[in-house]
């Protein structure tokens, strides 16, 4: 069995956003992170790799420096990581990034025993569909927001997280899951896994060693082969000063009920 | 799926909304998502359908065609009962297939975030998440980013054409989904100019429901395409659904925030009752500030600052708290602020949004009642 | 000259820092407050391998080097002085005497369990008679009639990990020698004691004013028997490795010194861009910047003296012509007394604020102080400075 875990580097938004006159965002003032819920996907796959000693490898797609996040997750325990790069890929919608990171994987090799565990969704675009994307890309069953996965044998069972409560699902590997905050708690890096995380096989993908798939045409990848296009990007209206309410009675309330619905706060 | 071409636009018409049922029981946003859909398909000059999937659920019908749909499409078949990814997204692309709808709005609920990119993926469509704003008509549209973005009026004025592989592309009959991205601090809006369907999830509880109208209900049109589904196409396999409330979650992941301060000194019981009152109205926990903690009216999990906990949630609403530094340090970065507290010149003020001079234990009853008014007239 | 740090040693500062703001800062206030020992915090650390850093991987080690020992105690001191005293002691005054001058058996038997953090380690030199002056040690150790054991007796004062310890690197007399000049002195010997011991006993938990959750105490030995092959080092080589190890604990306690008064800046800047006095914040007053300004200044280049003092170990470890001594001592006297200066007018910038403890940086003065005085005070870092300058 082995587990091939997709995860993002993202701009750390807990922080102050910085953005361009321009509307858009101004990446290269803001730290990136490794996407919170792809360490609980990670955590995940390391969990059953102490349990079964499976090996684990990181899929990420991004710009070259992405390596130094892939780094960090062999320091916590993955056996190695791959790194789709290309400028080719550059521009895709969730649709096209599918395509391409279901290439990667089928390069890698989806094995009958094997897992594939996303994070349940990035926080700088906040989709959740790449993971459900690669699940049908690779012809694989989905199993989003899982709370729990039990693993034994072939038999996959996770406790499906629903806004109401929750579902039991059972699926065969090889299947694809992605991952919710309260599945687990990402461990840290070791001191001893930083030591040896530069010298772990780190395998870059590219365009030329993509394209033989069947999903990587010209008009399945990049900014040609995403079916949406962004219109207008734009940021919300400054938040204004304060606003003090008039007298303290029923009225006031009933006015301030009123703003929240109209601004959709409540 | 050979003769389905999705890139031959007009072989495409009409505007779906998946409707979602669990148990037998439609979800609060299958009703705003028929009424967004109304207005999208009287822009567009085509009929709106309902899509609805599940065992026995035709009697549902009438109740999503009284919001505003003129047929409904009904799916039914035992292995529907529960939602699984495989079985829903099979019968949904089936149905596309054959029906041709030119758009399809899903609810963002976690089924409908699981179920939409798959069929999107399957029928090789532009799929838009989570938004918050669906427009046709450009004149709308433009008044929309007039009220809710910082474009200048010159940039609103020139909208109307976007770039689609190098050509200008005109979009005046594309659906524009907008949604927000980087936690909000930024919104995009989204088009699907070279497939069909153009889909989307909306986000529950933002759209509004239009008033229920009994003459719609009764002149509902039901359709009922044939189903086809075998148990050996299906690789999950539901083995229980169990309801239950949402266990108060911890103060940093929680989106709605009530805290009380030293200002429920005269009544600290009920104080802290009608904090927890009011954070139920709005699906929100009990937080405080260190003065209750430190006086043992509140255990340390609720602290909220310096030496508590930072939050942003999306309403912070200080009850009683006068607002020290290092309770501000702890909350000032949430979304909206309101704070209730007998002296007007009390530093929470400061950081609020909305503020209420008065007595919390006179005020807050009031605002539960309206809140509680406002939430069940959307 | 490199002032780069490797892609690794950032890293592993991502990784302590995260740590360290998660892990180890919620519990600060409690541990100093309740005089408690963060065993939790220890547990935790072990499993990332931060109790044996720069060990071998084959003695149960992370593997890592002097360097990424000292970052790891100076991320920890930016939120707890105690916790990052705690790394300091196992690692600088227990691990490292048996690793530098323990047999292969020795090595074998206590780093294992030392570096997985199952044990924790301290040392015992000082003595109530003798604390600057080493030489006034009491403490003996006598072999036995029939050479199979040694006897300890005597007691040790002000061991940091003391009654939490396993293992103790303990300095005892072993009898008379004379000096290089003729002159008669003690000889004195170096011995590894187990808590488990027979006549070993720990005394009660010393109040402190800083560094209030650490462990200090004193060991008490009455007739205390150990095996034979305890003694560490060769007999009469006590001494040498005695102050070998305040060489390498004094990187520790530099480290310490640097964090507390990095994390006191860190505070400072903070709670100044916050703080609104007169309508403005207090950042924009020009007192509060140039204040800042020095404090990190001096901080800095604390950081410099105390990167280059462990660089130095690095290198002593190749080749032990290269001594490391004059290093640590600058490094920590400088950064001792940066910490204690820092710190200081850190409380003073967040006014009252500072002297209460709704905030850290009254608790990081009191923690900061210490280091000017354990593993040698800044007088003594003086005296090594000036001998190791000729200066006579």
């Amino acid at each position: 069995m082995k587990i091939i875990v997709c995860v993002k580097q993202v701009p750390d938004t807990s922080g102050k956003v910085a953005v361009n006159p321009d509307g858009t965002l101004d990446r290269a003032s803001m730290l990136t992170i490794i996407n919170p819920d792809d360490k609980n996907a990670i955590e995940a796959a390391l969990k059953l790799k102490d349990e079964t000693g499976c090996r684990v490898t990181a899929v990420t797609m991004g710009p070259p420096p992405a390596e130094g996040m892939l780094r960090e997750l062999i320091a916590m325990g993955c056996d190695d990581a791959v790194l789709i790069s290309g400028r080719e890929f550059g521009g895709s919608d969730t649709f096209a990034t599918s395509q391409i990171i279901a290439a990667g994987i089928n390069a890698i090799g989806l094995e009958e025993d094997d897992i594939v565990f996303c994070g349940r969704q990035a926080i700088d675009g906040d989709t959740a569909q790449v993971g459900p994307q690669i699940a049908e890309k690779l012809d694989i069953p989905q199993i989003s927001y899982a709370a729990d996965i039990k693993v034994e044998g072939k038999k996959v069972t996770v406790k499906r997280m629903l806004e109401d409560g929750y579902m039991t699902v059972e699926t065969q590997t090889p299947c694809l899951i992605t991952c919710i905050k309260e599945l687990n708690e990402p461990r840290y890096m070791s001191v001893a896994g930083i030591v040896g995380a530069y010298s772990k096989p780190m395998d870059v993908m590219d365009y030329p060693r993509l394209k033989d798939d069947p999903l990587i045409e010209v008009d399945t990848i990049g900014l040609a082969g995403s079916p949406t296009n962004i219109l207008t990007s734009f940021t919300p209206p400054q938040k204004g000063a304060g606003m003090m309410l008039e007298g303290a009675d029923k009225a006031t309330c009933e006015q301030l009920a009123g703003i929240l619905v109209k601004k959709h706060i409540i | 799926m050979s003769e389905f071409k999705n890139t031959v636009l007009e072989d495409f018409k009409n505007v779906w909304v998946f409707c979602e049922q669990r148990q037998g029981v439609l979800m609060p946003t299958d009703f705003e998502l028929i009424s967004e859909g109304r207005k999208l398909a009287d822009e567009l000059g085509v009929k709106l359908c309902g899509l609805l999937l599940g065992d026995k659920v035709e009697h549902l019908a009438k109740d999503l065609a009284g919001y505003g749909a003129d047929e409904i499409i009904v799916c039914e078949h035992p292995l529907l009962k529960d939602y699984t990814t495989d079985a829903y997204a099979k019968v949904i692309c089936d149905t596309v297939v054959e029906m041709k709808p030119e758009a399809l709005l899903v609810g963002a609920t976690n089924i409908g975030r699981d179920l939409a990119p798959r069929c999107a993926a399957r029928l090789h469509t532009g799929l838009c998440a989570d938004c918050t704003h669906l427009d046709v008509e450009m004149s709308t549209y433009k008044d929309f980013l007039r009220e809710n973005s910082t474009l200048p009026e010159a940039r609103i004025e020139n909208v109307g054409t976007a770039m689609v592989l190098g050509k200008p592309h005109d979009v005046s009959k594309d659906l524009k989904m907008t949604r927000p991205a980087f936690g909000g601090h930024l919104m995009a809006s989204i088009i699907c100019p070279r497939f069909r369907p153009c889909m989307a999830t909306v986000r529950p509880g933002v759209l509004k429901k239009a008033p229920f109208d009994q003459a719609r209900a009764d002149a509902v049109v039901i359709t009922k395409p044939e189903v086809k589904l075998c148990e050996c196409e299906l690789k999950t396999k539901v083995l229980e659904v169990v309801k239950e409330s949402r266990k108060l979650v911890d103060l940093t992941g929680a989106e709605v925030i009530v805290s009380v301060g030293r200002g429920i000194s005269k009544d600290v019981e009920g104080g802290i009752k009608l904090a927890h009152e009011l954070a139920d109205v709005l699906g929100g926990v009990v937080g405080s500030s260190r003065a209750c903690v430190d006086s043992g009216w509140i255990t340390a999990d609720h602290q909220v600052g310096q030496t508590g906990k930072t939050v942003r949630p999306r309403i912070y609403i200080a009850l009683g708290i006068s607002g020290a530094i290092q309770h501000k340090a702890g909350m000032s970065d949430s979304e909206c602020i309101i704070a209730v507290n007998k002296n007007d010149s009390a530093p929470i003020f400061e950081v609020a949004d909305y503020g209420i001079v008065g007595d919390l234990f006179k005020v807050v009853p009031l605002m539960i009642e309206e809140f509680k008014a406002a939430i069940a007239n959307k | 000259m490199d002032f780069v740090l490797s892609k690794e040693h950032e890293m592993l500062r991502k990784m302590y820092r995260e740590f360290a703001e998660t892990e180890v800062k919620p519990l600060a206030e409690e541990i100093d407050e309740e005089e408690r020992f963060p065993m939790e915090t220890v547990e935790k650390m072990a499993k990332l391998g931060m109790m044996g850093i720069y060990f071998p991987q084959q003695y149960g080690g992370a593997g890592a080097d002097v360097l990424a020992y000292a970052m790891a105690v100076e991320e920890l001191a930016k939120v707890c002085g105690t916790t990052a005293v705690i790394v300091s002691a196992h690692t600088s005054l227990c691990c490292a005497p048996i690793f530098e001058h323990g047999t292969e058996e020795q090595k074998m038997k206590y780093l294992p369990k030392l570096c997985k953090g199952e044990w924790i380690g301290a040392f015992g030199l000082t003595e109530p008679g003798a604390g600057t002056d080493a030489q006034g040690q009491q403490t003996t150790a006598v072999l036995d009639e029939a050479g199979e054991n040694w006897i300890l007796n005597g007691s040790k004062c002000f061991i940091t990990n003391g009654n939490v310890a396993n293992v103790f690197v303990v300095i005892a007399v072993t009898g008379k020698t004379t000096d290089k000049k003729g002159r008669p002195m003690k000889e004195i010997s170096a011995f590894i004691v187990e808590g488990t011991d027979p006549g070993f006993s720990q005394g009660k938990h010393e109040k402190k004013m800083g560094i209030r959750g650490s462990s200090t105490c004193d060991l008490i030995f009455e007739d205390c028997v150990i095996p034979k092959d305890r003694l560490l080092g060769k007999k009469g080589e006590g001494f040498k490795i005695a102050m070998k190890t305040l060489d390498g604990g004094r990187i520790g306690i530099a480290s310490q010194a640097l964090g507390l008064g990095e994390g006191a800046v860190e505070e400072a800047i903070k709670y100044t861009k916050e703080r609104v006095q007169f309508g403005k914040r207090i950042s924009q007053f020009q007192n509060t910047q140039f204040q800042l300004a020095d404090m990190h200044t001096k901080m800095q280049a604390a950081q410099f003296l105390v990167y280059s003092a462990a660089l130095k170990k690095m290198e002593h470890a190749k080749n032990p012509k290269v001594s490391y001594s004059m290093d640590a001592a600058m490094a920590k006297l400088f950064a001792a007394e940066a910490a204690s200066d820092v710190t200081r007018r850190a409380v003073q910038l967040f006014g009252g604020y500072g002297y209460t403890r709704e905030y850290p940086v009254e608790r990081m003065m009191r923690d900061a102080k210490i280091t000017e005085i354990y593993e040698g005070t800044s007088e003594v870092q003086r005296m090594v400075i000036a001998s190791n300058l000729g200066v006579k």
